[in-house]
């Protein structure tokens, strides 16, 4: 019941009671725009939205979602740095010696 | 898909997983019991269990399913009165396909759609608004259930409602807020938790500020959490982290979708239809103070109960057997209960926790049975 579906906005109405249009997989749904639409509807084409239950709860932060990647990689970098140093992935690279 | 594939990389989540393991040997407290951390959400218990993560964490660490699945702690009374209006010859009976099947004391919603009754399962409240304008004839009411994630959504429908004139249309209220619940649950003597994951989707509504008490009132860590298994790991490692360099802070990993304020506008729609309750009754947990919500009276005409003044239906009439407030709690697990998997199975459930797909026992019941 929490669940939600990411998708793009690809058409609007002309006013937030309008339903707009939001591409999901491949799949256009109409969606209620109320709870993200401060400005004119027209800014929200190509932005990404959280969808829950026919409602766009959410823009999706692009940059936020981005820098959690970057830590994520970074961290594995580094793990993988630390492993090489204490001699943990050595049997690995033997393995494919 | 974009959002949800990047968020699934195996090789990131082994490199959690390694820095999760390295992190808790290093804390002395785990070695002595488990640390206990509560996923608030049954979204995240759904989760957990479909992609296997809790087999994939060292013993140190055991998951406590919590409240935050709203069919679960959906009280008996609530759907004997939803049955008893769904029955009304008038009545279009609109409901989530979650609350169909958790039984009442004369069955399920599905029990009274098969003796007649006219009971739709509607993906959006919207669908609702169509069927009331299609109908002029019919009451159509609408079953709204569920915490902070759902409750904007029947707020702006019930908001375009008025704005329509129809006067035909009505909810049946069961909104239920988190914050009092975990506050509740803390306060609890024989409840240990050593740290929380935070519902994602709830709390891009409220946002991450009223969690600030959990940290400093009783000091246990917290990590808002989205719903990938890399997101649940990122989280596990956060909270960790945590409580292995002895913090208690409330942290955010889901920052694609959770702001620290929540949705200003979501939360305005709220406070225009919704007031808090004296106290609400959740299943398993008891009565809680402000734990519920009803309608302001600008929307009181919307209210189904009123409007067809319903009885007063007993609350809760658990089977003394039955232990879905024990699982809730964290004070055992699904299998520890007697009923599980023989008098209550996802097929015939006796208790909410095995009817939604959301809830610790149907999880269980789905992805663990015979491993435990």
């Amino acid at each position: 019941m929490c669940l939600g579906v990411p998708g793009q906005i690809v058409a609007v109405g002309k006013d937030i009671h309008q339903l707009a249009q939001v591409d999901v997989c491949g799949v256009k749904r109409d969606v209620n725009i109320a709870l993200i639409c401060e400005g004119e509807p027209a800014e929200l084409i190509g932005q990404w939205v959280l969808v829950h239950v026919g409602f766009a709860m959410s823009i999706i932060n692009e940059e936020e979602a981005q820098a959690t990647l970057e830590a994520l990689m970074a961290m594995s970098v580094l793990e993988h740095e630390v492993g090489d140093f204490i001699g943990i992935n050595a049997g690995a690279d033997d393995a494919v010696r | 898909m974009q959002y949800v594939d990047e968020f699934r990389d195996p090789e990131l989540a082994k490199t959690l997983l390694a820095h999760i393991r390295h992190k808790v040997s290093a804390i002395a407290k785990a070695s002595e019991r488990p640390l206990q951390l509560m996923e608030v959400c049954g979204g995240h218990t759904h989760a957990i269990y479909k992609f296997g993560i809790d087999q994939l964490l060292p013993p140190e660490i055991e998951f406590v399913h919590g409240p935050g699945c709203p069919v679960c702690v959906l009280p008996m009374g609530r759907i004997d009165g939803c049955i008893e209006i769904a029955e009304r010859p008038e009545v279009i009976f609109c409901t989530y396909g979650d609350a169909m099947r958790v039984p009442g004391r004369n069955g399920s919603l599905l029990d009274a759609k098969r003796r007649g009754a006219d009971v739709r399962i509607v993906y959006s409240p919207l669908d609702t608004l169509t069927f009331a304008e299609q109908n002029p004839d019919k009451q159509v009411v609408f079953f709204g259930l569920g915490f902070e994630t759902t409750m904007p959504s029947t707020a702006l429908t019930l908001q375009q409602a008025k704005r329509r004139g129809l006067t035909n249309f009505s909810i049946f209220c069961q909104h239920i807020t988190i914050i009092p619940t975990l506050r509740s649950l803390l306060e609890q003597p024989d409840v240990r938790i050593d740290g929380f994951l935070a519902p994602g989707h709830v709390s891009m509504v409220i946002g991450t500020t009223p969690y600030g008490f959990i940290a400093e009132d009783f000091h246990k860590p917290l990590v808002v959490t989205g719903f990938e298994p890399l997101d649940i790991l990122q989280a596990l490692a956060m909270l960790v982290d945590q409580i292995h360099d002895g913090r208690c802070e409330v942290e955010n990993q889901y920052k694609r979708i959770v702001s620290q304020q929540g949705n200003a506008l979501a939360r305005k729609a709220l406070d225009d239809v919704f007031e808090l309750k004296e106290s609400s009754e959740w299943r398993g947990l008891g009565s809680i103070a402000g734990s519920g919500v009803q309608l302001t009276p600008a929307y009181r005409e919307f209210d189904a109960e009123l409007r067809f003044n319903t009885q007063e239906h007993q609350e809760v009439a658990d089977d003394p057997l039955a232990r879905c407030g024990d699982v809730l709690t964290g004070r055992c697990k699904p299998n520890d209960c007697p009923l599980f998997g023989t008098r209550c199975t996802p097929q015939n459930a006796f208790g909410a926790l095995m009817v939604s797909s959301e809830g610790a026992c149907a999880a269980y019941y789905q992805y663990r049975r015979g491993l435990a």
